[in-house]
């Protein structure tokens, strides 16, 4: 046999094994479309129910993607910059021909526990189907009885903007057999009533972890001991909700609780960026699952085990609170003292709510200054965090080096942390990416 | 853009870009000309109102930020100029070009509800913030102690 021909019988060999692996790939991608089905009309569902589907829908914020900024609710077009491309999220009212009105019920389960849409394409993973799978089926068909009753909106849907070969769904069932088990929810025996429902809210509906847990390279999730140990979300740092949270006042039930459902926390401030339309949505929980949600989340970051650690954390930041008054002869110090003290000083009756501690808050102790940046140049709007409290936007008046010079000062003076590198550069960068994303 | 808040008690809507600092719009689009415009940069305190109850510096606070919220200034905050700070003002007749005298006065007011018997410390850290060319600080600071005085007593969950 000659070199050509044996060159030949293996290209052909190989042709062979490829077709037959791209056949058995497409079988095993393939999903059928389920049926357009006739509109249900919005009085076809119980009003108990739809209620019910939209506390679901607050506390799973599917209106927080699934909405531009000034837009219609649901109607979609929300960019979701991801690392491997810009994806935008579909229009989610029941308009027949742009949103899910030929949508059944059974297609909207399969979307929701399989991440699959009723034509049988493959949905992306910024839809978090991996947490909603764990859905009950009742729930599922409360959300679709509130979807289906809301005003329908045309608003076609926005191509992705995803490199090839990316943007081909078929190739989603390839990273669903790596990191995705299809599965409801299933309590764990050895814990009580409580701490599984706040399981189920946390890991199915309001899918904490999406944000809180750090990615591996092709998107999923990290497992094990990575899970809640904080990740990077739409420009900012979600920190870590286990032990390894850095903050010195321990995340109590208490602390979580005001944090989440008051929208703010004595030793911890107010929720900001993409957590601020978090914690909003979980306002809409019953108190029962709220308890049950702190109780879940407090066994994750344990802060009730360490009950003396509140007491020094405030002792030591009364403390850092003294050098503000005075006369100040760092300059960093001064510039701290003029623009953020007449807020932020508690001075020795002890550690005010309102006038959230620098000390204790998280956000100076995280490894990345990203939070504490992008507070201080855009702000806290009144929608944010608690009701009406404002922090105006120091983006107008203050230099980048201005912004890492109290950046560094609180790092300096109010942790024992090591101090964060690049700061000036950092500000520079954040400025840019302007507020949002 | 439209934007809807609560001004001295009444509802008000303006039309205004969503970066547009707030003192400009209290200033020039609803006339109310007691707040005044400082360093423009959140660094004098002259600017200084009640954003749901809390001071915030209104010349770095855009306007969007405070759609729907509550917004008290100098003007409305108390119906007769008698709120006990204006009061301990007026006593010792701490204004002397008192172009920062209204924003000083709004971050006193808080002060003394976040600190009903404020230390010197406190006035001084609370009150860094608000600067006067003139130098009436001492008599800011007598003011304080004397409206302090005058507050009435703090209500049971406030």
């Amino acid at each position: 046999m000659s070199g050509h021909d044996r060159i030949r019988r293996w290209a052909s060999w190989g042709a062979g094994i490829l077709l037959v692996g791209l056949l058995g790939f497409g079988a095993f991608a393939w999903r059928p479309a389920l049926p357009a089905v006739a509109t249900p009309a919005p009085s076809s569902f119980g009003s108990d129910v739809v209620a019910h589907g939209a506390t679901l829908a607050a506390a799973g914020y599917c209106s927080t993607c699934h909405t531009v900024k000034g837009g219609r609710a649901f109607a979609g077009g929300y960019a979701m910059n991801t690392g491997f491309g810009t994806i935008y999220s579909t229009n989610i009212t029941p308009d027949r021909d742009t949103g899910i009105g030929t949508w059944s019920k059974e297609a909207f389960r399969r979307a929701m526990h399989e991440g699959v849409s009723r034509d049988g394409s493959h949905l992306f993973p910024a839809f978090p189907y991996d947490h909603f799978t764990k859905l009950s089926d009742a729930d599922d068909d409360a959300i679709y009885a509130f979807l289906m009753t809301q005003e329908p909106v045309h608003a076609p849907d926005q191509p992705d903007a995803l490199p090839f070969p990316l943007g081909i769904r078929a190739l989603q069932a390839g990273w669903k057999l790596l990191f995705f088990k299809a599965g409801r929810f299933f309590p764990a025996p050895d814990k009580d009533a409580q701490w599984n429902r706040g399981a189920y809210l946390a890991e199915g509906l309001s899918h904490c972890s999406s944000c809180h847990t750090p990615r591996n390279l092709l998107g999923a999730e990290r497992s094990g001991a990575a899970r809640y140990t904080g990740a990077s979300i739409d420009g900012w740092l979600a920190p870590a909700l286990t032990g390894a949270n850095p903050a010195p006042a321990p995340w109590t039930s208490a602390e979580l609780s005001t944090y989440l459902f008051e929208g703010i926390s004595r030793f911890h401030g107010t929720p900001a960026g993409p957590m601020s339309p978090a914690a909003h949505g979980l306002n809409a929980l019953s108190p029962s699952d709220r308890d049950a949600l702190v109780s879940y989340i407090g066994s994750l970051t344990q802060g009730n085990e360490r009950p003396q650690a509140t007491a020094t954390a405030t002792v030591k930041a009364l403390e850092a609170d003294k050098t503000s008054a005075g006369r100040q002869t760092d300059p960093d110090a001064r510039l701290y003292v003029a623009a953020c003290a007449s807020c932020h000083y508690n001075g020795s009756s002890g550690i005010n709510p309102s006038r959230p501690d620098l000390q204790t808050n998280t956000v100076v102790h995280l490894c990345d200054p990203t939070n504490l940046i992008r507070v201080i140049l855009f702000g806290i709007d009144a929608a944010e965090g608690a009701p009406e409290l404002v922090m105006p936007a120091f983006a107008s008046g203050f230099s980048d080096a201005d912004v890492a010079r109290i950046a560094g000062y609180l790092r300096r003076t109010r942790t024992d942390q090591p101090p964060w590198l690049d700061l000036e550069k950092k500000v520079a960068a954040i400025r840019a990416q302007k507020n949002g994303t | 853009m439209h934007i809807n808040f609560q001004l001295n008690g009444r509802a008000v809507s303006v039309d205004a870009e969503p970066e547009t600092p707030l003192l400009w719009v209290i200033r020039d689009q609803l006339g109310l000309k007691g707040t005044k415009f400082g360093c423009g940069i959140g660094l004098c305190g002259a600017c200084t109102v009640h954003v749901g109850g809390r001071p915030a510096r209104s010349c770095i606070t855009a306007v969007n930020a405070v759609e729907n919220a509550t917004i008290t200034t100098i003007e409305g905050l108390d119906p007769h100029g008698d709120h006990p700070v204006q009061q301990a003002w007026r006593q010792l007749q701490v204004p002397q070009c008192g172009y920062c005298q209204s924003g000083q006065i709004m971050q006193a007011a808080v002060l003394l509800r976040d600190f009903p018997t404020p230390t010197d410390a406190d006035i001084d850290a609370v009150m860094a913030g608000n600067l006067c060319r003139c130098m009436t600080y001492p008599r800011i600071r007598a003011a304080i102690r004397i409206a302090a005085s005058l507050m009435p007593p703090k209500v049971a969950g406030e």
